[in-house]
């Protein structure tokens, strides 16, 4: 259906389930208990970032996961596309339809001019290529630029930008023709309180978008040669075919996902900076995609998530809360405890950040979805005639 | 003119900080063949290493002075370091005063220790996996390494004078027959200029004229046959691997008066290493030093207001566009061999 054989389209139905009932999905415990303070997910501002940080990894995977080149410059892209929407709110209006078209476009032409340079180096080569154009993005933003990126103070809409599409009536947020972002409707059931935000639906329909377009180029002839160029791109060159086409098709997508989810960032708050393209930030993209799964369909949006999901509730843990939970213990155990876990928590997200994504990449280079498949293959063979075990696992 | 020789002078200690990192880094991209995003991280951890000691020596203990009071009229409580009350307050000071250039003894054997037991137990299982592994797996290293350190040291800047006596500056203008004060440079730079050469010189003339060098030579040359003629390689790489680590160790201890060290002064410097890295030829040790001034005396012509003026914000991105064109015009760098990282 729709052009996906049966395998792909439950995935696809999967993941847009997953996507639309998201503020159901991730508020599995009544709201204003312990669980669901420190567990819950549904609250808009972080199931945004899930679906724009999914958006832009899946972009990334069609890039690393298909052709194997690793860009370590990724933030860039993400960096002139939020410039580009936030432009836009500056001279027509706070309609979000202008605002990601063109940073979209922007992203493109920029992923044209990067690619085009960058893609006759390959391997390290290239890597360090895109960080260097990255960096130099980075600096020019904080130097140059300032007069369009506004330097440190970062970007913003002021009362005195032109916004000359702005009418009299017209919303002071970022709005889809009068339907304003932020704006969302609460349902309250018996203790649990769901939210459903206009913002947050947008990006999941881009989401959406965004993951079958995804499926299509895995699947394509396109997606195939990608493939082929990672396997061997000696050989392709030997058999007559100019690679160099492909590669800058895929750089030039990936770019414009990237730019895609600039856009959506500027439009849940419309106000952006040069730290959106430090390299830390690229690195960050590297790190989701490799939990996740390199390669696969799934793993960049399962990456995505985990990781913005484990920043939000490490970084709200602290030592109070590590008491609590550990109260049954005897004191002196509770007290190592706390002081192991300690550097771990709160501020220390980034080292257990590192730590994960180390242990990713030295046990299971294939991501989660590789581990999941092993998982799942130990269940298939201990009991053969389990058929229905098969459909737990993701399908790639 | 003396504008001119000041900025070369300027650039030669960046240069200098490059060149001795982009060396360790080519060290074991030629030897073992590794893409080492952690070697930053090794930098940082030899200029916390100066850190560490600075603050061991200044550990003391408390005495209570009945001859004098403080300001409530109390009895004064003294703070004696141990190593005055063991060396003696005249020697414990001079200990204190010298603890950066003293944390090169330190930062030898630790840095080979740390360099030997990554090379051990992280990355020798690396070699047989793609590049991007290797990558990423260093790069999760250095992450988890700076954040350690700011875990233990706080995110700030840590400052770590130099010794009294480098404080100040030298005349180089006069030394040139220019008039005196016209070209001034801190005397500090000015001996961290020439420990790089030192080091420079040490690992150069290690690999040149010992028999040990010379088969680590052989073995980057070609490692399969080295290996059949019945020579443990391996142990050699992964010696050389602990030397580039203490090569990075002892730029990191050198550069914390010049620039306090902080937890992410490793990742600012090893992503301009690279940069310098790949200008000079992947795997050439000339190159990478050569690259290393070279691209430290640019980025200081970079900066001054001239040139500014005609192109601004040239500074910030002069060692970014010097490796762009380099890439494209020669793409095996400056000196690179034919062959490394072509496939």
């Amino acid at each position: 259906m729709l052009g996906l054989n049966s395998r792909d389209f439950k995935l696809f139905i999967v993941v847009c389930l997953m996507a639309l009932a998201a503020p159901i999905l991730l508020n599995p415990f009544p709201t204003a208990s312990a669980l669901g303070e420190s567990f819950n997910a549904g609250y808009p501002a972080l199931m945004q970032r899930f679906v724009i940080f999914g958006i832009l990894v899946i972009g990334f995977n069609i890039l690393f996961g298909l052709t194997g080149y690793l860009s370590f410059g990724h933030a860039a892209f993400l960096g002139v596309g939020s410039y580009a929407a936030v432009w836009m709110f500056k001279l027509l209006s706070y309609n979000v339809v202008p605002a990601i078209i063109l940073s979209v476009i922007v992203a493109g032409l920029f992923a044209v001019v990067i690619g085009y340079v960058s893609l006759r180096r390959s391997g390290i080569y290239f890597s360090i290529l895109t960080l260097a154009f990255a960096q130099m993005s980075y600096q020019l933003a904080y130097s140059v630029f300032t007069p369009l990126t506004n330097g440190e103070t970062g970007l913003q809409v002021y009362n005195d930008d032109p916004q000359i599409l702005m009418g009299a009536n017209s919303p002071t947020s970022p709005h889809f023709f009068g339907l304003e972002m932020n704006s969302q409707y609460t349902l309250d059931i018996s203790g649990w309180s769901f939210v459903f935000q206009n913002g947050y639906y947008l990006s999941a329909i881009f989401l959406i978008l965004g993951f079958y377009l995804s499926i299509r180029i895995f699947r394509s002839p396109t997606g195939l040669m990608l493939r082929a160029i990672k396997s061997n791109q000696t050989r392709m060159s030997y058999t007559g075919i100019n690679t160099k086409p492909y590669m800058l098709a895929a750089f030039v997508i990936s770019g414009m996902y990237a730019g895609l989810a600039g856009g959506l960032l500027a439009a849940m708050d419309p106000l952006t900076g040069a730290e959106r393209m430090f390299w830390t930030a690229s690195g960050e993209i590297v790190v989701m995609a490799i939990l996740g799964g390199v390669g696969t369909l799934i793993g960049p949006v399962l990456g995505a998530g985990i990781i913005k999901y484990l920043e939000n509730i490490v970084s709200k843990i602290n030592d109070s809360i590590l008491h609590q939970w550990f109260a049954f213990m005897p004191d002196w155990l509770e007290g190592v405890l706390v002081t192991i876990i300690h550097p771990f928590i709160g501020k220390g997200w980034h080292l257990t950040l590192g730590l994960l994504f180390m242990a990713v990449v030295i046990f299971l280079p294939g991501g989660l979805v590789q581990g999941g498949q092993k998982i799942g293959g130990l269940f298939r063979r201990k009991k053969t005639d389990d058929a229905a075990d098969g459909a737990k696992t993701p399908a790639e | 003119m003396d504008a001119f020789i000041l900025q070369i002078l300027n650039g030669l200690d960046k240069g200098s900080a490059y060149a001795l990192i982009a060396l360790g880094l080519t060290l074991i991209f030629g030897t073992l063949g590794v893409v080492n995003f952690a070697h930053g991280a090794l930098f940082m951890i030899g200029a916390f290493c100066a850190v560490t000691l600075q603050k061991i020596f200044g550990i003391s203990f408390q005495t209570i002075d009945d001859t004098q009071t403080d300001f409530l009229g109390n009895p004064l409580k003294v703070d004696t370091p141990y190593i005055e009350a063991w060396f003696g307050p005249e020697m414990g000071m001079a200990i204190q005063d010298w603890s950066v250039p003293l944390a090169i003894l330190l930062v030898i054997p630790v840095m080979f220790f740390l360099g030997w037991v990554m090379e051990r137990g992280l990355i020798k299982h690396f070699y047989s996996r793609p590049h991007a592994d290797q990558i990423l797996v260093t790069f999760g290293l250095a992450i988890v390494v700076g954040e350690l350190i700011k875990a233990f040291y706080g995110a700030n800047p840590i400052q770590t004078p130099a010794p009294d006596m480098f404080l100040g500056t030298v005349d180089v203008g006069a030394w040139l027959g220019m008039d005196s004060g016209a070209v001034a440079y801190p005397k500090w730079r000015m001996v961290y200029f020439a420990f790089s050469l030192v080091t420079i010189g040490a690992v150069f003339a290690f690999l040149q004229f010992t028999t040990f060098g010379m088969v680590v030579r052989a073995g980057m040359a070609d490692r399969e046959t080295v290996g059949l003629l019945g020579i443990d390689i391996d142990k050699r790489f992964t010696f050389m691997f602990g030397l580039a680590a203490a090569v990075a160790g002892m730029a990191g201890v050198m550069y914390t008066p010049i620039l306090s060290p902080h937890y992410n002064i490793g990742m600012d410097f090893l992503v301009l290493s690279f940069v310098v890295v790949v200008v000079g030829g992947m795997g050439s040790l000339p190159g990478a030093v050569l690259a290393g001034f070279m691209l430290g005396i640019l980025q200081s012509f970079a900066s001054m207001n001239e040139v500014k003026a005609v192109i601004p914000g040239i500074d910030q991105i002069i060692i970014y566009l010097v490796a762009i064109i380099i890439l494209l015009t020669r793409p095996r760098g400056l000196m690179g061999r034919k062959g490394v990282m072509e496939e």
